[in-house]
Order: structure tokens, then C-alpha cells, then sequence
């Protein structure tokens, strides 16, 4: 106090030349320092930004493709002596027929028109390989949705097989030596004549996002992950909201301040810096050899994810009702609400965004986390959709995992599709949290 | 024991008080905050509690509802008597206790609700309205009680934050009168308000004075001068001095009483 004094008194005694040199220099020094550390946190944002970019961009470029795939039309003739006349069989009958009846020999007539001089059994099959495996099921299901086709000769469109698809969208480099590549030229003078027929198309590919898993690249399809997924963090959800929102709301409302409680607060924090994988080990103790649950389900996967995702959860509903204000549980209290009530009536309500931002945040670490499913069997092959959260199912993140690891040229796209979808959908749970948030953004 | 000696010249003969403190002390972990303190409250007229800041109105007032229980480290002795009941005793339920002993805070607390539910929230925890129309009617009556009903009956609806810091003094007034309390604690309800809010909440003090039992604390002597009968100064953790509110202010019998009200402590 005395100090401060006496400095003011040498100080007034003199008034501050704030047009000195020095002091010139001083504010240029500060000025100088201020653009330095702008230019600094600019450089900053603008390589993170270039990261980013660079990221996306080549998701994207490789990705884009993957949501497309090559089909070739035929004029495919609907023999009624091969699948059966619809008019004289009953409706089962002509099911059955139509079901075991082998499709490749439609195909096969079909080229044979478009290339009458391919002979011999190898070129034959050669022929027939530019079609997709899947173009039989194709095939057939149109027949039984619409059995009037029998008979007649109409132009299809049929998928190409994978390798046909890579030379269309130009990843097989044809330059190359014949042996040194997968389509040779015979093949390629084929698909020559098809273009120049103006049969062969690129076009936009559902059945990559309504299929399951597929050995096929062009039959292959993101739905039964996005299932898996989706059931999986339902499992999540359920157990890891309710949970986690009684532990916060206890530890920060109820549990006496002791050695105890401490112990559990710093326990909790650690948690969430657990490496994901350990949880896998944990759920792949207590989920399958203990208690004996099913491998590869959204169950034991949903609540492996759960053990991940409920330290965040309860650090975020934490913070989140420790900021409701000390005056409105003063307030409910002083009219005589119970301490329950104090919590579920005002509490709670005020904290909810919060936690359900939370909530969202930790529900998108979960849709992202592959390895601690690896551990529990989630890695599984599965073609079917799952339909409980007791079938095999797999999920987003551990089916890009599979197929970055196929060796199939034509799953590089298709990894990159399926990161897409899973960005997406990562993207979409991030928006919804921000919206919330600024949506019942609280003012005091 | 129903009448203090400096009351036997009063002209009115009071009945036995609404709430005594009989030798409450107050710690705060070491900290002694509130040392034997001897209080009787009468129902029909306002205590005012004055003193420095630190002296500890606060904290008694706090322990006349147990607003006190949720801080750890409170811990309270002597016998605080709601009518015969001391309330600090195990059996009493605090639910129905702040019912019957409300509270109006410092700083304006309106529940983030519409004005209608800020009103209705007390009564429809303690289920005092059978329908919506008796509901109806006490959110009425409270406001006009609190004298804010001309001014808010139109929007009864609109978040009773969006008042102003008057307003929603008044409110939370009226939301403490809707529970029908019996007594009503206010801790410095107008320090965060402006000369004119001021005196809307000094009238309001006024004419409910006749119905409940009103204890306030307050920094302005003035404000304790104009609305209240009886004054309690405190300092230091104790009660200097206790009376009716002009001879507190115009022959303290205290020595520190007159230091503080003339200004050399505080
Ligand atoms: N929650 C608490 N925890 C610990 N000590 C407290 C707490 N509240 C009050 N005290 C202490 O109790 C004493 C009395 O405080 P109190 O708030 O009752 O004073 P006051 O008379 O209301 O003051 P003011 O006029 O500034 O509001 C002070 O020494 C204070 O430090
Ligand atoms: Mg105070």
C-alpha cells in the first residue's frame, strides 16, 4: 500500500511522455509481437484446415466411386421351357421352378447372340465372368416379381463383374503387359464390342447402401453395418444414459464429500482415458466367458460401448448439473420441494441439453471405435441384415476395417464409401448435439 | 417468559411468538458464526434483522427454515421453536417446514418457467389445489398480493425470467405466499433493486405484514425504519440489542448500537 503510494506520488510528480522515443518503440514492439502471434495461430488454422481437406478430398476422389457400379444390358430371352409357363403352373410351382432353375443359361443364350463366335468351354466362361455372380439373383428376383416376363425377350440391366467395373472406372491400368493383369485382352475386345454397342453404363448403386457384406465387391453394401451399427448403439444408449445420468446426478446431488467418494470421482476421470481396447478385453471377460452372451452381437457390442462411453457421459451430465445455478435449488428448497424433487422437477430439466450433448458426444466416440469389438467377435463375415440384438451383426467402422483388408482392387472404393457413410452419420449425431445446445442454451 | 422486559411498555399486549431462537449458536466448521442467540418473532408484524456485513444475519435466518442443512460443514445448537414445535428436533419433516416458513433470497430466483408456473410450483408440490381452477386461483391471488398481477396478467405464460429485476422480486414473493407459509424470511430482497422497485416491495412488506410473520435483513436503515416493528442488531456473531424499531434508532441502549446506526462501525 505505502509502495504503491509513493510510486504514484514520483510518478504524478512527472507527467508520462507518451511521445518519447522509448515509448514509441515500446508500443511498435507490442504491435509487432500482436501480428506475430495472429500470423502464428492463422498459420495454425490454415494447415489444420489443409489436413482436413486433404483428408476428406481423398475420401472423397476414392469414394465416390464406390457409390456407382458398372452394368451391362442384355436382351436376355425368358425361355418358358427353362423356368416354366406361369399360366399353366401354380404359384408355388413356378417358385420352385424359377428357384432352381439355373440363370446362367439365360445369360449365356443371351451372349451367345451378341458373340456368336466364341466357342470352346474356356472362352465361354470367360464370357459369362464379365457378369457378376449376382446377376442370377438379379435376374431371378425380376422374374418372380413380375412372372409376366416369361416368354418374352426384354433388355436388362445387369451388373458387371468386379474386375469389368475397375477397367470402366480406369483403376486396372490396360497398358500393362496381359500377364501382369487381372483382365486380359480377350476380355477387353469383349467389353470393347459392348461399349460400342453402347451397352455398358456407370450408374448411381443402390444396393451399396440397402445390401449386407459381400465376397463380391459389386454386391457388397453398407446397410447390414449401418444396422449392426444402429442396434448396437441403441444397446449403448439404453444402458449408458440412464446410468450414467443416476451416477452424476448422485456424486454431484447425494454422495457425502469423502476419502470414498473422491476415490470414484478420479477413477471415473481415468476411465475415460482407458484405451478402447482394454474395454474389449473387459466385455470379452464379463460379457462372453462369464455370463456366456453370444459372440458378434449388437448386445455384447452394445454394451462393451457402453462401458466406454459412461465416464464421458458422467463427466458431461456432471459438469452439466453442476452448472444449474445454486439459486434455483435454493429457490425449489426454500418452497419446500424434497431433494428429489429439487432434482427431477428443476435440476435435471435445466441440465438436460447438457447431458444429452453428452450423451451424443459419447454415442459418436462409440459409433467410431472399432478394436474393442474386434475383441468380442464383431468381425465376423456376416451377409444377413441383422435382425435382433442377439444375431451376428457387424459395424460401420469394423466393416470398413474388413474390407480395407480385402485384397480385391474394387473394396479400395468401397472402403472409402463406407468411411463416407460412417462420416456422415458422425457428422449428423455432431450437428444434432450442437443444435441442441444452442437451441436450450440456458441464460442466467 | 412470553413477554422480554423492554416490551412491557408496548401498548399492544403480544400473544406468545411465532418462532423463538433459545440459545442457538452456529458454527461453521471452527468458525463460530452465531453465539446464544435469544429471539421471540411474533406473527402480525416485520423483525428486522440489521448488523455488518459478516455478523451473521444470514446464517440465522437461514437456520429459522433449515435452508443451513445443505451446507456440510453448518452445524446448529439451542432450540429454534416454530409456535411449540422446536423444529431442529429429528422428527420434524423440513418439507412441510419451509411450506409453513417461506423464503425470499437476495437476488431474484425465478424458476426458468412461465410466471404461471413459477407460482403454481409450490402449491402443486404440496397439493394444495385440487383443480386447475382452484390452481388458477392462487397463482391470482398470489400475484395480487405481490401487486404484480396488473402488470403481468396478460403473459402469464412468458418465462418469468424475461421480467425485470423488480418484478421478478415480486414474483418470487408471490411464489412464496402461494404456499400459504405462515412465516416469511427475506434476506436483503432489495439490494439488487432500484429506489422505485424498492419501494413497490417496502409497500408490498407492508401490507402483508398483517397476515404473516415477516423477518427481513437489511443493509438500509432507512428500510428497516420505514417497514418494520421490532429490530435486532447483530454483530460480531452476537445480538447486541433487541426492540421496538424506534427506540433502536432513536435511544439504542447499546453502545455498539449507536456506533453502527451513526455510522463508526459497519
Ligand atoms: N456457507 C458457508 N460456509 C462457511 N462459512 C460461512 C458460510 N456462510 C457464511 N459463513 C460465515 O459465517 C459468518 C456469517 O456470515 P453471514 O452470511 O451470515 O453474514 P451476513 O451477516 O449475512 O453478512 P452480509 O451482510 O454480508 O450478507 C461469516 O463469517 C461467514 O464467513
Ligand atoms: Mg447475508
Amino acid at each position: 500500500m505505502t509502495d504503491r503510494s509513493k510510486i504514484t506520488t514520483v510518478n504524478s510528480s512527472v507527467p508520462t511522455d507518451w511521445k518519447s522515443d522509448a515509448m514509441q518503440a515500446r508500443i511498435g514492439r507490442r504491435y509487432r509481437r500482436e501480428r506475430i502471434f495472429r500470423s502464428l495461430g492463422l498459420a495454425a488454422v490454415v494447415i489444420s484446415v489443409l489436413f482436413l481437406v486433404f483428408l476428406l478430398g481423398n475420401i472423397v476422389k476414392n469414394g465416390a466411386y464406390g457409390f456407382m457400379q458398372t452394368s451391362v444390358s442384355l436382351d436376355v430371352t425368358f425361355n418358358a421351357d427353362l423356368l416354366g409357363d406361369p399360366s399353366v403352373l401354380s404359384a408355388e410351382e413356378f417358385t420352385e421352378k424359377v428357384r432352381k432353375t439355373n440363370m446362367l443359361r439365360l445369360i449365356q443364350a443371351s451372349m451367345r447372340d451378341l458373340f456368336p463366335d466364341v466357342k470352346g468351354r474356356r472362352d465361354t466362361r470367360a464370357l459369362l465372368r464379365l457378369v457378376s455372380t449376382g446377376a442370377r439373383a438379379q435376374l431371378r428376383d425380376m422374374i418372380l416379381a413380375n412372372p409376366s416376363l416369361v416368354g418374352n425377350t426384354e433388355r436388362v440391366e445387369l451388373l458387371t463383374s468386379d474386375d469389368i467395373d475397375q477397367v470402366i472406372k480406369g483403376n486396372i491400368d490396360i497398358t500393362l503387359a496381359e500377364a501382369n493383369r487381372k483382365v486380359k485382352d480377350k476380355e477387353l475386345s469383349w467389353l470393347k464390342t459392348l461399349q460400342d454397342d453402347d451397352r455398358i453404363s456407370l450408374d448411381f448403386h443402390s444396393q451399396f447402401l440397402t445390401g449386407g457384406d459381400s465376397r463380391e465387391p459389386e454386391l457388397a453394401g453398407v446397410w447390414g453395418a449401418i444396422v449392426g451399427s444402429a442396434l448396437t448403439l441403441m444397446v449403448t444408449l439404453v444402458t449408458a444414459f440412464p446410468i450414467g445420468l443416476f451416477a452424476a446426478v448422485y456424486l454431484e446431488e447425494f454422495a457425502p464429500k469423502n476419502r470414498f467418494t473422491d476415490i470414484i470421482e478420479i477413477n471415473i476421470n481415468n476411465l475415460a482415458a482407458v484405451p478402447s481396447i482394454v474395454f474389449g478385453l473387459l466385455g470379452l471377460a464379463v460379457f462372453l466367458s462369464v455370463m456366456g452372451m453370444p459372440r458378434s452381437a449388437p448386445i455384447v457390442g452394445g454394451l462393451t460401448l457402453a462401458l466406454l462411453t459412461l465416464p464421458t457421459v458422467i463427466i458431461a451430465s456432471r459438469a452439466s448439473i453442476a452448472a444449474v445455478p445454486p439459486s434455483i435449488r435454493d429457490a425449489a428448497r426454500g418452497l419446500g420441494a424434497s431433494p428429489m424433487q429439487v432434482v427431477f422437477h428443476h435440476v435435471i430439466p435445466l441440465a438436460m441439453p447438457g447431458i444429452m450433448t453428452g450423451t451424443i458426444i459419447g454415442m459418436a466416440r462409440a459409433l467410431g471405435e472399432s478394436a474393442p469389438l474386434l475383441m468380442i467377435g464383431m468381425v465376423a463375415f456376416i451377409v444377413d441384415i441383422p435382425g435382433s440384438i442377439n444375431d451376428a451383426a457387424t459395424v460401420l467402422p469394423v466393416q470398413i476395417y474388413l474390407w480395407a483388408d480385402s485384397p480385391e482392387r474394387a473394396f479400395v472404393e468401397k472402403t472409402s464409401a463406407a468411411i463416407m457413410v460412417l462420416l456422415f452419420f458422425l457428422i449428423a449425431m455432431n450437428g444434432v448435439a450442437i443444435w441442441l445446445r444452442q437451441k436450450f442454451e440456458q441464460k442466467w | 417468559m412470553i413477554n422480554t422486559p423492554t416490551e412491557t411498555n408496548l401498548d399492544t399486549v403480544q400473544a406468545s411468538p411465532k418462532m423463538a431462537a433459545r440459545g442457538v449458536n452456529v458454527y461453521y466448521g471452527d468458525n463460530h458464526a452465531i453465539k446464544d442467540i435469544d429471539l421471540n418473532l411474533y406473527a402480525d408484524e416485520v423483525t428486522s434483522l440489521i448488523g455488518p456485513s459478516g455478523c451473521g444475519k444470514s446464517t440465522f435466518l437461514r437456520c429459522l427454515n433449515r435452508m443451513n442443512d445443505t451446507i456440510p460443514i453448518c452445524r446448529v445448537s439451542g432450540q429454534i421453536l416454530l409456535e411449540d414445535d422446536d423444529i431442529y428436533t429429528s422428527g420434524i419433516d423440513v418439507v412441510q417446514l419451509r411450506a409453513r416458513v417461506g423464503m425470499v433470497f437476495q437476488k431474484p430466483n425465478p424458476f426458468p418457467k412461465s410466471i404461471y408456473d413459477n407460482i403454481a410450483y409450490g402449491p402443486r408440490i404440496h397439493g394444495l389445489a385440487a383443480h386447475r381452477t382452484d390452481l388458477d386461483e392462487i397463482v391470482t391471488t398470489s400475484l395480487e398480493k405481490a401487486g404484480l398481477w396488473q402488470e403481468v396478467k396478460d403473459r402469464l405464460d412468458t418465462s418469468g425470467t424475461a421480467l425485470s429485476g423488480g418484478q421478478q422480486q415480486r414474483l418470487c414473493i408471490a411464489r412464496a405466499i402461494a404456499v400459504n407459509p405462515e412465516v416469511i424470511l427475506m434476506d436483503e430482497p432489495c439490494s439488487a433493486l432500484d429506489p422505485i422497485a424498492t419501494a413497490k416491495i417496502e409497500s408490498l412488506i407492508d401490507e402483508l405484514s398483517g397476515r404473516y410473520a415477516i423477518i427481513i435483513v437489511t443493509h438500509s436503515m432507512q428500510q428497516a425504519a420505514r417497514i418494520s416493528r421490532k429490530t435486532a442488531f447483530f454483530h460480531l456473531g452476537e445480538m447486541v440489542e433487541y426492540g421496538d424499531t424506534t427506540e433502536i434508532f432513536t435511544s439504542p441502549k447499546e453502545d455498539r448500537t449507536r456506533d453502527y446506526i451513526t455510522g463508526r462501525i459497519g
